[in-house]
């Protein structure tokens, strides 16, 4: 904490993990340094704006809720994304100075972002408040006891009191993917087990990834990839045949092969995905089918 | 007016917020990075060189795979020392696990290993994996080392490996299927350190012997 602005938030209770998110650390990939930041940025953006903050201004990324928040002086808060019980959701609402924020785990999604009018002004590490898990940079995970200084509330008045946006779904969801840089190195029965079976989201899954199972996906190819860039909503497939899906945490470079890229906005629902619950792959509209044989038109 | 060579690629699809170019060579790639990283097109948030690739972040806000593409190609690709003037030394005790076996995969010996790997002068040629580590090619061109069949799943900070025609160095603890051939005490990143990282593209490097090898 500096001295700069006095701790407005006390972390009573921190929940499994909560860490402080932005939009990342971008341009620092010749480093070795991945983008990192908010892993449903859909959600992490509408809180910002919820609360009429700047986008990209430090929030709280609360997973699977726990986190109790005291005011040590009035604020203006919003959370999105996963809706937990008995809090205002979608909305942005005053905590008064004393009063502590309870959320308790959430009934739809994993990952509730909080917004405060301010924002969260932890020092930066190498431009950005987004702690890494993978590279182990940035503000450490939030303890009980944390004290977080909040910002000097911006010029703007939030514009929006309450945005009707859907929870996150609960049961199957349904993620559009294009063929990716190596769709050649999967089988056509990988193909057809990608684009028609379920993939469950495991327990091993974290801000790195989302690791499934299913059908194994076999390898067309006996190659070793060279280690390659790599992006979020990667659909990387390790010698296990077992797809990961990157978040926001995924390494910079990668030695397995990436078969497809799940849909930008898709990738924000993924982000709310909790163990259990299944994935289906859908081609996106107009696109022809990949496999070892001819994928889609290369740039020569 | 000479017509410069444009660069040759394969454009492959990594969705809408990135790029994958497939290059013949690691020069062609760095050749191509280095005009790149010089003036980037619009919408380009950051380049990922690699081995054989050059990956282009983009901001979907602004720019499409499409039109990244067609500014690629209007690049002209810097063919030139790539080594900035920084030579760094790593001091190195050879007591690597695999040390052995790397001097019976090369045919050199342990002996022959450690002498080559400390007469060589490396350069980094990309960095990945992890905050700090660099890709090291050496400039006799003579590595050529397999990888381990059998990751390991925890690698000391400051091992020093070999896999392929790289050299590198662990910054911190971590799996990896590299040959590992010694340890360095070097912090090779440190937020405290500016630039953090010991290693950037262009990094040129030297190993020396700190202590007893085998």
């Amino acid at each position: 904490m500096t001295g700069e602005h006095a701790a407005a938030l006390t972390v009573v209770e921190p929940g499994a993990l909560t860490t402080v998110q932005d939009d990342g650390r971008i341009g620092l990939a010749r480093l070795g340094i991945g983008r990192s930041g908010a892993c449903d940025r859909r959600s992490f953006d509408l809180a910002n704006r919820l609360v009429g903050n700047e986008p990209g201004a430090a929030g709280l990324e609360v997973t699977y809720g726990g986190l109790r928040l005291r005011a040590e002086r009035d604020v203006v808060l919003a959370l999105t994304g996963a809706r937990c019980p008995d809090v205002p959701h979608n909305a942005v609402f005053g905590l008064p100075s004393g009063s502590t924020l309870r959320l308790r785990p959430p009934v739809a999604g994993l990952r509730t972002y909080v917004a405060v009018r301010g924002g969260v002004v932890v020092p930066e590490v190498l431009g950005s408040r987004s702690t890494d898990i993978m590279a182990a940079l940035g503000p450490p995970v939030l303890r009980a006891g944390d004290e977080l200084p909040v910002g000097a509330a911006p010029g703007r008045f939030p514009d929006v009191d309450v945005a009707p946006v859907a929870d996150p779904a609960s049961g199957d969801l349904v993620v559009r993917v294009v063929p990716g840089p190596r769709d050649t190195w999967l089988t056509d029965e990988a193909w057809d087990a990608l684009l028609h079976e379920g993939y469950e989201v495991t327990s091993e899954s974290n801000r790195v990834g989302i690791r499934l199972a299913g059908p194994v996906l076999q390898r067309a190819t006996e190659d070793e990839l060279p280690s390659e860039g790599m992006a979020r909503g990667a659909l990387q497939v390790p010698s296990s045949g077992q797809p990961v899906l990157f978040l926001a945490d995924h390494p910079v470079t990668g030695g397995y092969p990436v078969a497809a890229y799940v849909h930008d906005d898709d990738v924000d629902r993924c982000a709310q995905l909790c163990p259990s619950q299944r994935v289906f792959f859908r081609l996106a509209a107009g696109l022809r089918r990949p496999g070892p044989e001819g994928g889609p038109d290369r740039a020569g | 007016m000479t017509r410069q060579a444009s660069p040759r690629f394969t454009a492959l699809p990594c969705g809408s917020a990135a790029l994958l170019l497939e290059l013949d060579t690691l020069d062609d790639v760095l050749a191509l990075y280095t005009a790149l990283a010089d003036s980037p097109p619009k919408g380009v948030l950051d380049l990922v060189p690699a081995a054989k690739t050059l990956m282009l972040h983009l901001d979907a806000s602004v720019t499409d795979p499409a039109a990244v593409e067609r500014a690629v190609r209007e690049v002209s690709p810097r063919s030139e020392d790539r080594s900035t003037g920084d030579l760094l030394e790593i001091p190195v005790v050879y007591d690597g696990e695999d040390l052995e076996e790397v001097g019976e995969l090369t045919g050199w010996g342990v002996r022959g290993v450690v002498e080559r790997h400390g007469a060589e002068e490396w350069t980094v040629a990309f960095c990945g994996f992890a905050p700090g580590f660099g890709y090291m090619v050496g400039a006799s061109h003579a590595w050529s080392v397999p990888r381990r069949s059998t990751p390991r799943t925890k690698v000391p900070p400051g091992a020093v490996g070999l896999a392929g025609e790289f050299a590198g160095v662990y910054p911190r603890e971590s799996p990896g299927g590299w040959q590992l051939i010694g340890h360095t005490e070097l912090a090779m990143f440190d937020l405290d350190r500016d630039p953090p990282a010991l290693l950037m593209p262009g990094t040129r490097v030297r190993f020396v012997d700190a202590g007893r090898g085998t």
